[in-house]
């Protein structure tokens, strides 16, 4: 690997670094918001995995973070407490416990196989359509994982499961994360699928196979979804609607925002939203900076998010990054050549 | 009465007829900007929404009903008019990958400006609740609106048949979603075809926001959020690459929805939308370009 590409991973690696360094000196309750931050990361990276490298959108990526949440919940939660919370558990799941890196990794084999299979029909479908299909997904996941009693909580919420993604297990799990997605895109199957994003005509008569492509990326980005479900889950107590239509869209916010098609892209975005979001959250909750209190009505955050993510895709398409990888020099970088003729 | 064999009943029936025809006519309005913008519209239920909220907002005023429909359908023309100048026109030259996630934007960034004016408890829109009463044929209660609906479908697909068919703007509407560019070429004026287009989609919308506010009062900032998501996957279905596939995916969906509806235990009748997207994961499975789609369909418009 070259000088030029370890640079390109050293951006990204660099500011989980800072952020987790900055978080380790913050206060207790403001830590949080970084431990979150960096978790957002992880589920974005996750999502960057297929949609940056292939450029088909999807919005069912969020199912694979639900299903390793419920995995690593269902399989870490105490088996003296599992009755409580969960009284339907199949015996199996119900009579055994794993701990805490067990059950990231079994979260991130979970979510692996789960796409797999969600990817061979979806996978075929031309760009768009596939897009909208796993919507579908994401309703199918929802739906069960909320009414499948033997699967996991249904409608409570996942209460005693260990609380054990603190911030260093955040750091190293958004920097795994980075790691695989960064080794996956500089390896030949990434470029293979990052080719048939930029042309798919010209990529299928150099005889890749689109689908073949796809379904690799999808699937691994399932394993890393999965895993980042699992380091949610080990954050907060959640529920099925906290793996739901509202991650969805502020994941994709980040990814937009940051730059859909780059890693470096990925992170800076889902670590600047991420910032946004925790300080207009304090400002939901009143949040005096000097003599000035702002205090703005509950739900400001999703329309101020919403307006961001509109306002990007409109002025600036390519994200704060112009969908570029770190370099050092991108503070004097040349601006690309104009695009064609737009068409309409 | 019953169909012996599966024992679903001509209520059930006539109920998914009318679903399929409010579904179809959502299928419409989002697979004509689709046609000649290469865009998918997820902000299309928003646009659905907004119109419950003003026939809402009209029965709270006490307007007469026919200023509330047409207030109703001032709104949505409106919105959809400036979503188009604000987010689709910039967006134009991007990918439809860049522009589905812009509409999803708009999508939520409607829904939260909703939830922040009229909070989550939702408003009642009652001024056509008489609607909702019965009318008994033979052993079946078939609520007036679903007869309604369906006339009302009906005549506005004819209407857009003639439309498309025998006027020169539907001439022009046909050859722009076939190639645009080549169509431009050939005098179609590109604002003007967009203009109708857009402003087609945005009455049928507001028809689908009467019909859906009859069939359920209570207009929540979600409302007709799951329908968009659910014509959508019909849309996909059925073969977004032409108007009538993607119509008869909507209508196919809504229909099938009901069915399942009325067929499923009811120990079982929420796992719904389990059984209705599975269908549809199996479907694209066995006939990925679309249900009723001819042929092998384009692999991509170069």
């Amino acid at each position: 690997m070259s000088g030029r590409h370890l640079t390109q991973l050293a951006g990204p690696l660099g500011l989980i670094v800072v952020a987790a360094l900055l978080g380790s000196v913050a206060s207790n309750s403001t830590e949080i918001y970084f431990i979150n931050a960096l978790v957002a990361v992880a589920i974005v990276v996750a999502i960057y995995v297929f949609v940056g490298n292939s450029g088909v959108v999807s919005f069912g990526h969020i199912s694979f973070v639900a299903v390793g949440a419920w995995t690593a919940g269902v399989l870490s939660v105490p088996v003296t407490e599992k009755p409580a919370i969960m009284q339907y558990l199949f015996p199996v799941l119900r009579d055994h416990t794993i701990g805490n890196v067990p059950s990231l990794l079994t979260a991130a084999a979970v979510g692996g196989v789960y796409a797999l299979l969600v990817g061979l029909p979806l996978m075929r479908l031309s760009g768009l359509a596939a897009g909208i299909a796993t919507f579908g997904v994401l309703e199918i996941t929802h739906n069960l994982l909320r009414y499948y009693e033997k699967v996991g909580p249904g409608t409570n919420t996942f209460s005693s499961v260990p609380e054990t993604t603190d911030l260093l297990q955040a750091a190293i799990g958004a920097l795994l994360v980075i790691g695989v997605a960064f080794g996956y895109q500089s390896s030949r199957f990434g470029r293979l699928l990052r080719a048939s994003r930029e042309d798919p005509a010209a990529a299928r008569a150099v005889g890749v196979s689109v689908y073949q492509q796809r379904l690799i990326a999808f699937t691994l980005s399932g394993v890393l979804a999965g895993f980042a479900g699992g380091l949610y889950v080990h954050l907060l107590p959640i529920n099925s609607e906290t793996v739901y239509l509202d991650l969805t869209f502020i994941t994709l916010a980040m990814l937009v925002i940051g730059g859909m098609t780059s890693l470096w892209g990925a992170v800076v975005g889902a670590l600047a939203v991420s910032g946004l979001d925790s300080l207009l959250a304090e400002a939901e909750n009143g949040l005096t900076i000097g003599s000035l209190t702002i205090d703005l009505p509950a739900g400001t955050r999703l329309v101020i998010v919403g307006a961001l993510m509109a306002l990007v895709l409109i002025l600036r398409p390519g994200g704060i990054t112009g969908g570029r990888e770190f370099r050092l020099d991108f503070l004097r970088r040349t601006h690309p050549p104009a695009p064609e003729e737009p068409t309409p | 009465m019953t169909l012996g064999l599966l024992s679903i009943s001509w209520q059930v029936i006539v109920d998914s007829i009318g679903l399929g025809a409010v579904y179809a006519l959502m299928a419409v309005g989002i697979g004509l900007v689709f046609g000649v913008l290469r865009l998918v519209n997820f902000a299309y239920g928003q646009l659905v929404m907004a119109g419950a909220y003003a026939l809402a907002f009209a029965s709270e005023w006490d307007l007469p009903l026919v200023v509330g429909i047409a207030f109703c359908f001032a709104v949505v023309i409106g919105l959809s008019l400036i979503m188009d100048v604000v987010v689709f026109r910039p967006l134009r030259a991007q990918s439809p990958a860049v522009m589905l996630v812009a509409t999803f934007a708009v999508a939520f960034l409607l829904q939260s400006i909703a939830l922040l004016a009229f909070g989550p408890l939702g408003k009642a829109a009652s001024s056509l609740g008489s609607l909702n009463r019965p009318v008994t044929v033979g052993d079946v209660d078939i609520r007036k609106i679903t007869i309604v609906a369906i006339i009302v479908a009906g005549i506005c697909l004819l209407l857009l048949v003639l439309l498309l068919e025998r006027t020169t703007m539907g001439l022009h509407m046909r050859a722009a979603a076939m190639d645009f560019r080549t169509a431009r070429l050939l005098g179609v004026r590109a604002d003007r075809v967009i203009g109708s287009a857009v402003l087609i989609s945005a009455l049928l919308a507001a028809t689908v926001s009467v019909i859906l506010t009859v069939q359920n009062p209570l207009v929540t900032p979600d409302f007709a959020l799951r329908d968009t998501i659910v014509v959508l996957a019909g849309v996909v279905v059925g073969g977004m690459n032409r108007l009538l596939t993607a119509t008869m995916g909507g209508f196919a969906i809504g229909f099938v929805s009901g069915i399942l509806g009325g067929a499923l235990p009811s120990d079982q009748s929420q796992y719904l939308p389990s059984f209705l997207f599975g269908l549809v994961i199996l479907v694209l499975l066995v006939r990925p370009n679309g249900l009723f789609a001819r042929g092998p369909g384009p692999v991509e418009r170069v």
